[in-house]
C-alpha cells in the first residue's frame, strides 16, 4: 500500500479530503461537511460499493475472526465482487458477548455469533441477494425481537464513544482510515497554536487521568512544560494489569493512531521530543498494531523530523513490559524502562519533574491519550458539557462478570451503575440476583445494591468506598461470596507486589492469609478486627498506589457484607455456598427416586446408593464440585 | 522555612526531611531501612520500611520522614495514637516473618530490629503467618541467612553504589521478595569481592561473617600447637568500642595483653609484616618509575596497591586486564604468614604444620585471601586462621576478660616491632603515604624534609596529588570504596592520568571501616575517629619510615638479602588471575 507522504498542513487537506470521501461510502451517516455527492462520486470513481466489516479484536480473534475474514474474502472473489465489495479486519467492536462480529455497511447489519461456516450465506443471500440473514441478527432478549442495525441496540444506544470513537469503524491497520475520520487534524491544528494555549484547552476541557488516579491531565502537562530541561519524555502507559479489564488494549487494537496523535500533541506541548510506549509484551496484537501505525506514521512524514514542515520534530519507540501489575505505577513504570527493576519509588518528586533517566516525563494512560485530540477539534467546551461537574467527559469500561452484555462500553460521566449493569449490561445472568459491583480492579471496592443508583464519577466512587480505576467492572450475584471475592483480590496483588516497603510485601499476605483461614471456617471474631486494622495501616503506610489500594476489596466487603463474614465465623456458613469447605450437599431422601444419575456423575465416588433407593452423599469424600446437584432431574440435592 | 513538630515550631533549611527537621530538635524517629552517611556519598532511603512513618496535617496517608522533604508551614505529628499503631503493626508484620531466635543469632545486642522492637513495645504478634525460607549460604566470608533479611536494601546499595560491585539487587517478588545474587548462585559463585560493607550496614543477622571463633580455640587448646597472632592497624582503634569505649580510643596495649590471655604463645603485629610491604612494594613502585624514566615503553604505571583483597578480587573480576599493574607485592597479612611460616619458624626451630598463624583483621575478605591456594605452602596455608574485630571481641568475652580493666603490655619480638608508617595503613591515603616515606629517601638518597604527607590524606572518595621527589613530580591518585577506585580506573584506561601509583582501599575510610569492624551503624563520625586515632599514633612513634624498622633491616640482613631478591620475591610476592 503506497502511503501519501503529508509534509505542509495542505498536503493534510488534500489526503483527507480524498479519504473521507472514501470513507463516507459505507459510513453514509458521517459525510464529510464540504463535500458535495457529486465531488464524493468523483473522488470515489473506483470505490466500493459495500463493506465487510469484522472485528479483529483479541475476543472475536480467538473465535476464529481471522478465518470469517478468510472465508469472505474467497467468497467474494469466488464471485468476481472484489471491486465491489471490501473486507475490512477493523479493531473491538465492544459487544464481545456477541462476538464474532460482523458489520455490514453502508446498511448498517450488525451480525453476531458468526462462524466461518456462516460466510457463504451471508455473501450469497446479502452481498448479493440484499436480503438480510435474520437468524444472525443480534435478538433482544427482552422481546425477542431481530436488531437489524447497531444503532437502536440497547447495548450502544446509551454510550458515548469518544476514547473508543473509531473502534470497530476503521481499519486500524491502514492510516488512511484514520484520517479520513479527521486523523491528525489535531496535531496539524495544535502546530499553529502557542503550546500554552492547547495545555489551556485541555485544563478548560477538565480531562482526568484515566488511568485511575484522576489527576487533572492539563495540570501535570503544565508542570511538565515549566520544569527547565534539555530533554523530556512523552510516555505512554499501557501497562493494563487489572484483571478482566481490556480498555487500553481494545483502544490500541482498534486506534493506535489516536495515541500516536495524542503523543505528538503532549510532546509538541511539553516540549518532548521523544515518546515510549510501555505495553505488556502479552499484548501481542496491539504490539503489532502500534508497530503497524508507528510504521506507516513514519511513511507519511507525520512522525519523525519536521512534521508539517515546522521546528516539530518527535518520534515514538515502543517498551515491553514483562506482565509485573505493579509497573503500572507510573514511577515503577519509568524504573522498567530504565531497563532496572520495575519498583515504585517515593513521590515527590512526580515523574512530571523526575522520570525516566531523571528527564521530565509526562506519563499518561492510553485512554487520557484517546481523549486528547478530540478535544482538540471540538473544544474545551464541548468535552466539559459532558459528565458530571468534576468528572468530564466519558469512561470506558470493561464490563464483565455475571452480567448478560460482556463488553467493552463507553459512557458518559454521571451514567448511574444501574444504567451500566441493567440498561446497557442487559442485566444479571440467569435472571439471579444482582450482589455487588468491584470497580477499580484489584484496588477498587465492591459496590452494592444501595450505590445502585450514583451516578459514576471519580468523587462520587471514592466516597462510596471504591474507585473509579483504569475502567474494570465486574458484576457479582447471589452465588458470590464475598469473603472470598476479597481473598481473590488479595491473592491477586500478593503475587502482583513488588515486594519493596513492608506493609505492602508482608501485610497483603497476612490479609489474604487470615481471609482464607475464614473460608476454611476457622476465622475468630477478634481475625475480622485484625483485619480491619491491618487493611487501615496498609492504606496508611504503603508505599506505592498498589499498596494504598490493595485493602479496600477487604475493607468494602467488611463494610458492606459484615454479616457474611460473621456467618463464616460464627455459624460456619458460607451464605453464597461458595466456601467449599463450609458447604454440603445433601440428598433429600423423600425426593431421591435412586436413578443413580448422580452417583455416576460424582468424580470421586462419595454418592452411594442402591437402585431405586435413596442415594447418600459421604462428606468426607465430598469435593464440592456440584456435579451431582447439577444432575438430579428430581431437585432431591441441595446444598447447605 | 518554619514547620511545626509535635507542636514546636522550627526553622529548618530547604531540602529538609522531616527526619532531619526532627532530629534537630531531638526527636528521634525510629528508622530501620534508612542510613545516610554524608561523607561517604552513601545515602540508602528507599522508603521502604515504613517504620519512620508520622501524620502530616492535610496528607490523606502517613509519610514516610526520611523521604519526605519540608514544605513550608507543614504541621507534623510524630507519636499520636495513628503514628503508633501503624508503627507497631508494620513492625508486628515485619517480625512476622522473621525467625524468632534472637538469643542465638550472631547479631544478638547489636541487631536494630530488636532494638527498635523494644523500643516499640512489641510484646505480641497479632499476624502470625507463613514465613519466608531461603537456603542458608555460607561462603568462606560472609554468611547469607536470608531468613532474617527484612528487606531494608542497605546491603544493595551499598554493593552497587558505594562498591559498584552490583553482586546484590532485590530478586522475586512480593512476599517472596529479597536481595539476592544474579540467578540465585551462591555468594561464591557470584562477583562478589567480599569486601564486607554489606555485612557492616546490614541492620539483621541476615548478614554475617563467617566465623571462625571455634577454630581459634581448638588450636589454642592443642597442646601441639604453637599458635601466634597477628592484628592488623586498623584493629585496635576499633576495638575498644566493643568495650564500651568512645570510638576512636586506641588500646593496643590492652589488645596485646588479652590475646596473650587467651593463650597465645606469641602476639605479633601486622604492622611489622606492614613495614615489609613497603620495603617491597616500595622497591618495585621504584624500579618500575626508573624503568619508564629510561624510556622503558612496556613498564606497566601507575602501580596499583594489592594490600586490600576485595579490590584484588574487584581487579581480578572486573578488569583482569589491569592486572598487570598490581604490585605483586602480598598484602601484609599474607608476608606475615609468610615470614612467620618460614624465617621465624626456622629461628624457633619449629615445623611449619605445628604452627599455627591467627590473623585479627577488621575484614572479612581476609578469610577468603588466606584460602587462596597460591598461599599454601604444601598443603598448609601461611596464615591458617583469620578472624574480625568483631570476633575477637567475642573471644575475648569468652575468654572472661575484663576487657577495659586490662594492664597494657607490648608486643613480642621481633614481628612485633613496627614504624608509624605501617600504622597509617589502617587509613585510606596510609598506604601510600607510608611508600612515599620511603621511596623518596631510596629515590633521592636524602632525609625526607617532612615526614608528614596531609596532601594525601582527608576523606574524599579519589584524591590526587603530586610529590616531588627533588625535582622529579610523582603523581598519586588515591581512593576508598571501589565506586571511587572505578573513577581512577577510568582514568587509567583513558591512558591520560599520568599516575604513577594508585592506593585502592575498598572499604569506605579505609580498614577502619572495615566490614569486619565493631558496626559504626551508619555514623561516619565513628571511622573518622579511628581515622585520627591512628594518626595519633604514627605521631607517637619513635620510628616512622619502614626502612628504618630495626628487625625488617635485621629481616634482609639474616634471611632475604634485598627487597625483591629472588627469595622475596619467592616468599613476599604473588601473581594474580582472571576470574
Amino acid at each position: 500500500m503506497a502511503l501519501p507522504i503529508i509534509a505542509s498542513f495542505q498536503d493534510l487537506e488534500k489526503v483527507q479530503k480524498k479519504c473521507a470521501a472514501d470513507f463516507a461510502l459505507r459510513e453514509l451517516s458521517d459525510r464529510p461537511q464540504g463535500i458535495s455527492a457529486e465531488e464524493i462520486k468523483e473522488l470515489t470513481k473506483e470505490g466500493y460499493e459495500q463493506y465487510v466489516l469484522c472485528c479483529g479484536g483479541t475476543g472475536c480473534h480467538a473465535s476464529q475472526s481471522a478465518e470469517i475474514i478468510k472465508r469472505f474474502e474467497d467468497a467474494i472473489n469466488e464471485n468476481g465482487l472484489e471491486k465491489k465489495i471490501k473486507v475490512i479486519r477493523t479493531g473491538c467492536f465492544g459487544f464481545c458477548e456477541q462476538g464474532p462480529i460482523v458489520q455490514i455497511r453502508p446498511d448498517n447489519t450488525f451480525y453476531v455469533h458468526v462462524t466461518p461456516d456462516d460466510v457463504k450465506e451471508i455473501v450469497t443471500e446479502h452481498l448479493i441477494g440484499g436480503n438480510k440473514v435474520k437468524r444472525l441478527l443480534y435478538v433482544l432478549p427482552a422481546t425477542g425481537e431481530h436488531m437489524p442495525d447497531s444503532k437502536h441496540m440497547p447495548f450502544y444506544k446509551q454510550q458515548v464513544r469518544i476514547a473508543l470513537r473509531n473502534c470497530g469503524s476503521i481499519d486500524p491497520e491502514n492510516i488512511n482510515e484514520y484520517i479520513a475520520r479527521k486523523g491528525y487534524a489535531a496535531l496539524a491544528k495544535v502546530l499553529t497554536m502557542k503550546p500554552e494555549d492547547v495545555i489551556q484547552t485541555i485544563i478548560d476541557a477538565g480531562l482526568r487521568g484515566r488511568g485511575g488516579g484522576g489527576f487533572p491531565t492539563g495540570q501535570k502537562w503544565k508542570i511538565t512544560r515549566e520544569v527547565q530541561a534539555t530533554k523530556k519524555y512523552v510516555v505512554c502507559n499501557a501497562d493494563e494489569g487489572d484483571p478482566g479489564a481490556f480498555m487500553d488494549r481494545s483502544i490500541l487494537e482498534g486506534d493506535p493512531h489516536s495515541i500516536i496523535e495524542a503523543m505528538a500533541i503532549n510532546g509538541y506541548c511539553t516540549g518532548a521530543d521523544h515518546g515510549l510506549i510501555y505495553i505488556r509484551a502479552e499484548y501481542p496484537l496491539a504490539i503489532h498494531r502500534l508497530e503497524v501505525a508507528i510504521a506507516q506514521a513514519r511513511e507519511c512524514h507525520l512522525l519523525g523530523k519536521n512534521i508539517f514542515g515546522t521546528d516539530f520534530s518527535f518520534d515514538i519507540e515502543l517498551r515491553y513490559g514483562a506482565g509485573a501489575f505493579v509497573c503500572g505505577e507510573e514511577t515503577a513504570l519509568i524504573r522498567s524502562m530504565e531497563g532496572k527493576r520495575g519498583e515504585p519509588y517515593v513521590k515527590p518528586p512526580f515523574p512530571s519533574v523526575r522520570g525516566y533517566k531523571d528527564a521530565p516525563t509526562n506519563v499518561n494512560n492510553v485512554e487520557t491519550f484517546a481523549n486528547i485530540c478530540p478535544i482538540i477539534l471540538n473544544g474545551s467546551k464541548w468535552f466539559s458539557s459532558i459528565g458530571t461537574e468534576k468528572s468530564h467527559g466519558t469512561k470506558v469500561f470493561a464490563l464483565a462478570g455475571k452480567v448478560n452484555n460482556v463488553g467493552l462500553i463507553e459512557v458518559p460521566m454521571g451514567t448511574t451503575l444501574r444504567q451500566v449493569i441493567f440498561d446497557i449490561g442487559g442485566g444479571i445472568k440467569g435472571g439471579k440476583k444482582f450482589k455487588a459491583v468491584q470497580t477499580g480492579g484489584p484496588s477498587g471496592g465492591c459496590l452494592t445494591e444501595k450505590h445502585l443508583d450514583t451516578p459514576i464519577d471519580y468523587d462520587n466512587l471514592i466516597a462510596a468506598g471504591s474507585m473509579m480505576g483504569s475502567g474494570g467492572m465486574i458484576v457479582m450475584d447471589e452465588d458470590n461470596c464475598m469473603v472470598s471475592v476479597a481473598k481473590f483480590y488479595l491473592d491477586f496483588t500478593v503475587e502482583e507486589s513488588c515486594g519493596k516497603c513492608s506493609p505492602c510485601r508482608i501485610g497483603n499476605k497476612r490479609l489474604y492469609e487470615i481471609l482464607d483461614k475464614i473460608t476454611k471456617g476457622e476465622g475468630t471474631m477478634e481475625d475480622i478486627d485484625n483485619l480491619e486494622n491491618l487493611a487501615r495501616v496498609i492504606k496508611d503506610t504503603a508505599l506505592c498506589g498498589l499498596g494504598q489500594t490493595s485493602p479496600n476489596p477487604v475493607l468494602s466487603t467488611i463494610d458492606n457484607f459484615r454479616d457474611e463474614y460473621i456467618a463464616h465465623v460464627k455459624d460456619h456458613r458460607c451464605p453464597a455456598h461458595q466456601c467449599r469447605a463450609l458447604t454440603q450437599y445433601i440428598i433429600d431422601p423423600t425426593k431421591c427416586k435412586g436413578c443413580t444419575a448422580c452417583a455416576r456423575k460424582c468424580p470421586v465416588s462419595a454418592i452411594k446408593g442402591e437402585v431405586k433407593v435413596p442415594h447418600v452423599i459421604d462428606p468426607q469424600v465430598c469435593i464440592r464440585c456440584g456435579n451431582c446437584k447439577n444432575s438430579c432431574k428430581f431437585g432431591a440435592i441441595t446444598i447447605q | 522555612m518554619k514547620v511545626t513538630i509535635d507542636n514546636r515550631e522550627i526553622e529548618v533549611k530547604d531540602g529538609s526531611t522531616i527526619l532531619d527537621a526532627a532530629e534537630s530538635i531531638g526527636i528521634k524517629i525510629p528508622t530501620l531501612c534508612h542510613m545516610h552517611m554524608h561523607d561517604l556519598n552513601y545515602d540508602n532511603k528507599p522508603g521502604a520500611c515504613r517504620i519512620c512513618v508520622v501524620e502530616v496535617e492535610g496528607r490523606r496517608n502517613l509519610a514516610p520522614a526520611c523521604k519526605t522533604d519540608c514544605t513550608p508551614g507543614m504541621v507534623i505529628h510524630t507519636h499520636t495514637p495513628r503514628v503508633l499503631n501503624a508503627r507497631r503493626t508494620v513492625m508486628e508484620l515485619i517480625l512476622s516473618n522473621h525467625p524468632n531466635e534472637c538469643l542465638t543469632c550472631s547479631k544478638n545486642g547489636y541487631c536494630d530490629l530488636q532494638s527498635i522492637a523494644h523500643d516499640l513495645g512489641i510484646r505480641k504478634i497479632s499476624y502470625a503467618g507463613e514465613m519466608s525460607h531461603f537456603k542458608l549460604d555460607a561462603s568462606p566470608a560472609i554468611v547469607r541467612n536470608m531468613d532474617k533479611c527484612i528487606a531494608c536494601r542497605r546491603c544493595e546499595e551499598a554493593c552497587n553504589e558505594i562498591q559498584h560491585v552490583g553482586a546484590l539487587s532485590a530478586i522475586n517478588r512480593g512476599f517472596n521478595a529479597v536481595v539476592g545474587t544474579a540467578f540465585n548462585k551462591d555468594i561464591s559463585g557470584s562477583n562478589c569481592t567480599y569486601c564486607g560493607q554489606c555485612v557492616a550496614i546490614c541492620p539483621t543477622g541476615a548478614l554475617s561473617e563467617n566465623s571462625h571463633i571455634d577454630d581459634v580455640l581448638d588450636a589454642l587448646a592443642d597442646p601441639k600447637k604453637t599458635v601466634i597472632v597477628q592484628t592488623a592497624p586498623a584493629v585496635r582503634v576499633a576495638l575498644g568500642q566493643d568495650f564500651g569505649f568512645k570510638p576512636g580510643s586506641n588500646v593496643t596495649g590492652k589488645m596485646v595483653t588479652a590475646l596473650r590471655q587467651l593463650g597465645f604463645d606469641k602476639v605479633f603485629d601486622t604492622d611489622f609484616s606492614a613495614d615489609l610491604t613497603i620495603m617491597e612494594e616500595g622497591t618495585e613502585l621504584l624500579g618500575r618509575i626508573k624503568a619508564a624514566m629510561s624510556g622503558d615503553k612496556d613498564v606497566k604505571l601507575p602501580l596499583m596497591t594489592s594490600c586490600c583483597p576485595a579490590w584484588v578480587n574487584y581487579m581480578e573480576q572486573h578488569h583482569s586486564d589491569l592486572l598487570p599493574h598490581l604490585s605483586t607485592a602480598r598484602s601484609p597479612q599474607q608476608m606475615f604468614g609468610s615470614i612467620a611460616k618460614s624465617y621465624w619458624a626456622e629461628k624457633m626451630g619449629i615445623d611449619r604444620r605445628d604452627l599455627v598463624v591467627v590473623s585479627v583483621m577488621p575484614c572479612v575478605a581476609k578469610k577468603y585471601e588466606c584460602k587462596r591456594p597460591e598461599f599454601y605452602v604444601n598443603g598448609d596455608p601461611d596464615v591458617n586462621i583469620s578472624i574480625t574485630t568483631r570476633e575477637l571481641a567475642r573471644l575475648i568475652r569468652y575468654a572472661n576478660i575484663d576487657f577495659p580493666a586490662l594492664a597494657e603490655s607490648e608486643f613480642d619480638h621481633p614481628l612485633g616491632e613496627s614504624t608509624g608508617a605501617s600504622v597509617i595503613f589502617g587509613t585510606t591515603g596510609g598506604v601510600i603515604e607510608a611508600a612515599v616515606r620511603t621511596a623518596y629517601e631510596l629515590f633521592t638518597g636524602e632525609a625526607l624534609p617532612r615526614i608528614n604527607f596531609e596532601e594525601l590524606r582527608g576523606f574524599n572518595g579519589v584524591r590526587i596529588a603530586t610529590i616531588y621527589f627533588h625535582e622529579t613530580p610523582i603523581r598519586i591518585g588515591i581512593a576508598h570504596g571501589l565506586a571511587n577506585a572505578q573513577k581512577l580506573i577510568e582514568m587509567v584506561r583513558k591512558g591520560d592520568c599520568n599516575l604513577h601509583a594508585i592506593e585502592v582501599m575498598s572499604c569506605p575510610g579505609g580498614c577502619i571501616g572495615g566490614g569486619g569492624q565493631p558496626y559504626h551503624r551508619g555514623n561516619i563520625e565513628v571511622v573518622k575517629s579511628r581515622q585520627e586515632a591512628i594518626y595519633a599514633a604514627d605521631r607517637e612513634k619513635t620510628i616512622r619510615k619502614s626502612h628504618e624498622n630495626p628487625d625488617i633491616i635485621k629481616l634482609y640482613d639474616e634471611y632475604l638479602g634485598k627487597p625483591c631478591s629472588e627469595k622475596a620475591e619467592h616468599l613476599l610476592h604473588t601473581h594474580y588471575y582472571k576470574k
